[in-house]
């Protein structure tokens, strides 16, 4: 019941006075309440865990992620360490 | 899928394992809470490429594995009772009470039924009004804004043919006990990320200071996990021990303040067992007063009830990080996935599972 993912939002509607969402999990869509996340707009990205979307995927701090692990990778490339696959030990 | 293969690039993995080499120089013993985490971590082979001074210990933060089984015990008395639809996450069904499980109970004519969601219950509870319909309430935080809000909604509706078994369970209460206890191996903790969305973090940070622990709150996917790794070593080596937050594209300080105000109106807190534990003070949930006639356990009056452990298992050692699954004599042998003895073997996210689909049979 935890292992959540982030879905993108696909549609919003009403059921039994509660707003609830079509969110697509990477091809597969679930329908989820969206009553914790009242500023959630169509085609954001959510956390969903028992059926609730509990929070808004923020876009700027993943994007803050993302550049920092280019600059890394820049650096890396730089000094020449090689950036294979992960290896495991045996 | 976008925010999702970003976090699993060997490329940058490999550049945080490296740093995570350069600056760990001595023995750390790390928890991770969530049983996802722990997935994760066996799933990825992380704990086989770490620097060997680093130990990680597989917290109780999974929701099967930690509801006691009195709790289960109860909900398959319920369960049996012939007018009543007994609703569950999946996972549930295979726990083994002391006697069977509720498949068991669902094989000998039991109506149990398994739903991804407590609306979905409520659902049934529309469409079944001569039926009592009980859905069984588990989880952490994560879970609790779902089932407050299936009880509240009850309420609004008028539908007293459903109610909830409450087996609710909270984080930060368990950390104390761990750190607080005299066995205590735990130096540093991974947060789980989700846990954090519902209630924020300002419970961490008194925890953090009192007992001198780094907590480094922490997503799911490999990249989160080895970077929440090298974050709570990077202060362990520096002597210093904050509440960081390394999941910020999904938790804010705060948590979700909808979900808390609703969980507070439907639950209020109580001692909990834990299971393979024991009782840890005010670790848990229980319906307030105002929604007292949506508990199953009054209604159906199962609260007398009590159950002791089995010696067997251990996975309650396993879970304050003093074991490893394969420290169990039954680990593989009497107790596997198809046969748990033990909820740890049951849930995709326990320790055990883990263990025995990626085949950490022998101690490293
Ligand atoms: S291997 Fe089975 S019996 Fe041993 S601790 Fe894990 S769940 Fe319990």
């Amino acid at each position: 019941m935890c292992l959540a993912v982030p879905g993108k939002l696909l549609e919003v509607f009403d059921e039994n006075g509660l707003k609830m969402g079509n969110i697509d999990f990477a091809g597969s869509v679930s329908k989820a309440c969206l009553e914790y996340v009242p500023e959630i707009e169509v085609g954001q990205y959510t956390i969903v865990h028992a059926g609730f979307a509990l929070s808004v995927l923020n876009e700027k701090e993943a994007q803050e992620t993302f550049d920092a692990w280019d600059e890394v990778i820049d650096a890396a490339n730089k000094d020449g360490i090689g950036l294979e696959k992960l290896e495991r030990p045996d | 899928m976008k925010y999702l293969d970003e976090f699993r690039d060997p490329k940058i993995a490999k550049k945080i394992l490296d740093e995570i080499h350069q600056v760990t120089t001595q023995p750390w013993v790390i928890m991770e809470i969530c049983g996802g985490q722990t997935h994760s971590i066996i799933r990825n082979g992380i704990d086989q490429v770490l620097p060997k001074e680093i130990e990680l210990v597989h917290g109780p933060g999974c929701p099967v594995c930690v509801t006691p089984l009195e709790i289960i015990d109860k909900a398959i008395e319920i369960a049996g009772r012939p007018n009543v639809i007994f609703t569950s996450f999946g996972d549930m069904l295979r726990v083994p009470g002391s006697k069977k499980d509720l498949f068991m109970v669902r094989s000998e004519g039991g109506d149990v039924r398994t739903v991804f969601s407590p609306l979905e219950s409520l659902k049934i509870a529309r469409e079944n009004p001569d039926k009592e319909v009980v859905f069984f309430a588990v989880g952490f935080e994560t879970t609790a804004p779902g089932n407050a809000m299936a009880v509240a909604q009850a309420a609004k509706e008028g539908l007293s043919n459903f109610s909830e078994l409450v087996s609710h369970v909270l984080v930060p209460p368990a950390m104390e006990a761990l750190l607080s206890s005299s066995t205590n191996r735990v130096q540093g903790y991974l947060a789980a990320g989700h846990v954090c969305t519902v209630m924020g973090w300002e419970e961490y940070t008194p925890i953090a200071k009192k007992y001198e622990v780094p907590i480094v709150i922490t997503g799911f996917e490999p990249l989160d996990v080895l970077d929440g790794i090298l974050h709570t070593v990077k202060q362990l080596e520096a002597g210093t021990f904050e509440v960081e937050n390394r999941y910020a594209r999904i938790v804010e300080e705060g948590g979700n303040k909808p979900a808390q105000v609703l969980i507070q109106d439907v639950f209020e807190v109580a001692d909990r067992k834990w299971r393979g534990i024991g009782e840890i003070p005010v670790s848990g949930f229980r319906i307030t007063e105002k929604y007292r006639q949506y508990d199953a356990e009054l209604k159906f009056d199962v609260g007398e009830i009590k159950t002791d452990e089995p010696e067997e298992c251990i996975s309650g050692v396993i879970l304050q990080g003093l074991k490893k699954p394969h420290d169990c004599p039954a680990f593989g042998k009497t107790c596997t996935p198809q046969n748990p003895l033990g909820a740890t073997m049951v849930s995709s996210e326990g320790a055990c599972a883990a263990y025995y689909k990626y085949q950490r049979i022998k101690a490293d």
